[in-house]
């Protein structure tokens, strides 16, 4: 056993952080300290900025312009983008569509899609829920008709995280409605520009519009949008949720939030003049926090080791997503302790760009309830906690 | 023994009830929200018409008898609809206080006006530095010949954008943690020096920073005894206290009761959710959770009530907030996961109750900061 980074490694190690240091712009790094959330332009940005070092999409294969590294390089860029707090990349793209059209498209859907994700010229969102089919998705219903050379389109999407911003949606349609809810569907990509597309916000309980729902009235979709063979989307999907739930745990994030923590923490009055940091209680609920992010770091680098070994990654991401979000909203509690009263004022404007209204003094402790509303959404999506669990009891437990 | 209502206690909840079934739905308390004072006027009437104002207060200051019992009933019921409209703030915190120190016309004037409906009323006194304790006190009264001047700043000042008058805890002299030196002044929010930010709140409610910078007072708006008025201060808290976990026992009990509810409604897999014992125990667990808050605030109440003395008053006052603190944590947090993604949009009104518990369990100190009084007494 050996947890130690070799020197070629811990050369690659020194080169991320010099780049990041480098290269991530201080304007954003400002903002994300100051918990303001980056725009769609300089998520994109920096996403064309990493692009131009042939650093845009670390899980990506060489061949399509992926940086081919080892499962502990990627590993170490994830750490050190977390600790520094650049943005990774919006997922729905890099992470969720494209290993999909890799694996089960066609060459034409390949060239047609891919350079543009890795260019981050054009931004997907992902339409899989609807209103009656979340944890049971399978059972969907938006249908597809084929019509000649198109799919007729007609149902509604929900959840649509950043759908507002998205130029494509990748969907699971329903093109045939079998005995078998899984078998009839199918993959399908669709322009979101579209004629028949009518999107509606969702605002979440932190006053941000983050998701919507997605109407789809009679949309004509080319045939060739297609991934795959028809009614063979779930097998697709389902290889693309395993992906969804890989580096879900967060940790580097965990430790950068624990570090700010505890910088809050003293500089924190606790009512008595002393600081909160010097506070038993908060004291050992920091400690505790932070050896459960160590254990749940080791558990991360056992997962690692074995997929690099050839495994794949089973359910072993179904642990790393239950604990790395359940942790993430316990840090999240302490953050709205440690707040106390500065968090009452409900100024979500405060933490977007370019907000000039009255701000809650003294800045960054007054976040704390917002995040922590907005972060109970991590237990449930992505598959919810229950649902994992569930996942582990079959899949490891044998129950 | 005996745990049932009296007749007033009944009539009292029965009230409100009637009120709310009536007059607010989720619409109308979202478009009051709206509204820029934040509250709704014409309810405050109807408030004052119905003797709620006058609940806290005793027979002698002209009101119902000031039970902590009596409050109970009544604050469990506003948690259930989650009323915004300033009762805490302006009648229960500042009334109160008002009770406690002011003497004589002051204190008819102010809590005849009060209990008719016509006065609203801020108490200035948490501060950056004062977390939950409330003898520390930064913010300065200096006397200068017959006027008192006023420098500091207050946060989370409730209804400070409605009130016609700020109750101000500041220090006459002594150090900043000290029990002596504090006192509360009667500061009209236009008086030149005095700068009011206003928010709304996560919950809806409305609250305040404020700026005293040289605020020139005369020394007759100081409310009883010069520097002492410590004591009244934390009595008045400790009864906010034991108002605030009755509010929340009846925030819980209507998240469980609508978690239960969606349920037996949300299907997926073909069945309601409400048949996967994963959620069944789930549930079963906040119902627990509220049978213990519940329980607590109730002996938290009577206590007070009662003949104890004053350290077994606070200890159970602390007592019921922390343990009423753990329950909302439990029962909220698991409200919206059991909902699923319904449960975290402004669209429904489990968010906003779920909103609602999280600023219950910081006013007056959370669950840590209480179970540590309870632990220092
Ligand atoms: C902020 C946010 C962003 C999202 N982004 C996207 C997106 O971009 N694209 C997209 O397609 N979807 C997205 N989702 C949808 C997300 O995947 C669903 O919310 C999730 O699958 C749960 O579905 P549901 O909300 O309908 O809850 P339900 O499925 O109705 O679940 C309700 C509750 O029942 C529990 N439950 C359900 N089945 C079982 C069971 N068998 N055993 C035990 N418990 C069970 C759930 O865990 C949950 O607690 C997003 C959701 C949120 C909240």
């Amino acid at each position: 056993m050996k947890a130690e980074f070799t020197a070629e490694e811990l050369d690659f190690q020194s080169e991320v952080k010099t780049f990041l240091n480098d290269e991530f712009p201080a304007e954003y790094r400002e903002k994300v300290d100051a918990n303001v959330r980056l725009n769609k332009d300089e998520l994109v940005n920096w996403q064309k900025i990493l692009f131009k070092k042939g650093w845009a999409a670390p899980s990506w294969p060489k061949e399509y312009g992926g940086t081919g590294w080892s499962q502990v390089q990627k590993y170490i860029f994830a750490t050190e983008m977390g600790l520094i707090g650049a943005p990774e990349p919006i997922p729905f793209g890099m992470k969720m569509v494209a290993p999909i059209i890799m694996a089960y498209g066609n060459d034409e859907q390949k060239a047609r899609f891919l350079p543009d994700i890795l260019e981050s010229n054009v931004w997907w969102c992902q339409g899989y829920s609807e209103p009656n089919s979340g944890s049971d998705l399978a059972s969907l219903k938006t249908s597809a008709v084929r019509d000649g050379d198109h799919y007729i389109v007609n149902g509604a999407k929900t959840w649509n995280t950043y759908g507002q911003y998205a130029d494509w949606i990748f969907c699971l349609v329903r093109t045939e409605t079998t005995a078998k809810k899984q078998e009839g569907i199918s993959f399908l990509l669709i322009d979101m520009h579209s004629p028949g597309i009518s999107l509606k916000p969702i605002v979440l309980i932190d006053g941000h519009p983050e998701v919507n729902e997605i109407f789809f009235d009679d949309v004509r979709v080319p045939a060739e949008n297609l991934i795959g063979e028809e009614n063979k989307g779930w097998t697709y999907a389902k290889v693309l949720l395993t992906h969804e739930r890989t580096g879900i745990s967060g940790v580097p994030r965990g430790k950068k939030r624990l570090s700010s923590l505890k910088r809050i923490a003293r500089e924190t009055d606790d009512g008595f003049g002393s600081s909160m940091m010097e506070n038993d209680a908060f004291k050992n609920k920091i400690a505790a926090l932070e050896i459960d992010l160590e254990a749940i770091e080791y558990a991360e680098l056992r997962t690692l080791a074995s997929v690099s070994a050839g495994k794949a990654p089973g359910p072993e991401s179904s642990i790393l997503k239950i604990v790395g979000t359940e942790l993430a909203q316990r840090i999240d509690e302490a953050f709205v302790e440690l707040a106390a009263y500065h968090c009452l004022p409900f100024v979500p404007d405060q933490f977007e760009d370019g907000f000039q209204g009255d701000y809650i003094s003294p800045g960054t402790s007054a976040s704390a309830a917002l995040t922590y509303f907005n972060n109970r959404k991590a237990t449930i999506y992505g598959g919810s906690n229950e649902i994992q669990r569930n996942i582990i009891c079959k899949a490891v437990l044998g129950l | 023994m005996d745990f049932s209502y009296s007749e007033v206690q009944q009539m009292l909840q029965d009230s409100v009830k009637k009120f709310v079934s009536k007059n607010y739905d989720f619409d109308t308390r979202s478009k009051i929200i709206e509204s820029d004072s934040g509250y709704s006027e014409e309810n405050w009437k109807l408030f004052a018409e119905l003797g709620w104002l006058t609940v806290p207060f005793s027979e002698e200051d002209g009101g119902l008898g000031g039970s902590a019992v009596d409050l109970m009933v009544m604050m469990e019921e506003f948690g259930k609809a989650n009323l915004v409209e300033p009762y805490l703030p302006s009648v229960v915190l500042c009334g109160c206080l008002i009770s406690e120190l002011a003497t004589g016309e002051v204190k008819e004037q102010m809590l005849g006006k009060l209990v008719g409906g016509d006065l609203q009323l801020a108490l200035a006194a948490s501060e950056t530095g004062s977390r939950f304790n409330s003898s520390k006190v930064a913010t300065t009264a200096k006397s200068n010949g017959n006027s008192i001047v006023i420098n500091g700043r207050k946060i989370a000042v409730l209804n400070g954008s409605n009130a016609n008058e700020l109750l101000v805890v500041a220090r006459e002299s002594g150090g900043e943690v000290d029990a002596d030196g504090i006192s509360v002044f009667l500061v009209n929010p236009d008086t030149p020096g005095v700068t009011v930010r206003s928010f709304t709140n996560i919950d809806g409610q409305k609250s305040s920073e404020i700026d005293f910078t040289d605020v020139t007072v005369a020394a007759s708006a100081r409310l009883g005894e010069q520097g002492k008025a410590l004591m009244a201060i934390e009595k008045v808290i400790d009864k906010a206290i034991i108002a605030v976990s009755a509010e929340a026992v009846g925030v819980l009990e209507t998240l469980l009761q609508k978690t239960v509810e969606y349920s037996k409604t949300r299907k997926q897999f073909g069945t309601v959710i409400g048949t996967f014992q994963a959620l069944q125990h789930r549930m079963a667990d906040m119902f627990i959770e509220c049978q213990l808050a519940r329980s607590i605030v109730v002996m938290a109440a009577m206590k007070l009530d009662g003949s104890a003395g004053q350290t077994e008053k606070t200890k159970a006052v602390s007592a019921a907030k922390s343990r009423v603190g753990k329950a909302i944590r439990k029962v909220s947090q698991e409200a919206v996961q059991i909902h699923g993604g319904i449960g975290v949009t402004n669209e429904l009104d489990v968010g906003h109750y779920f909103k609602r518990a999280t600023a219950l369990e910081i006013m007056f100190g959370n669950t840590d900061y209480h179970i540590e009084r309870f632990a220092s007494l």
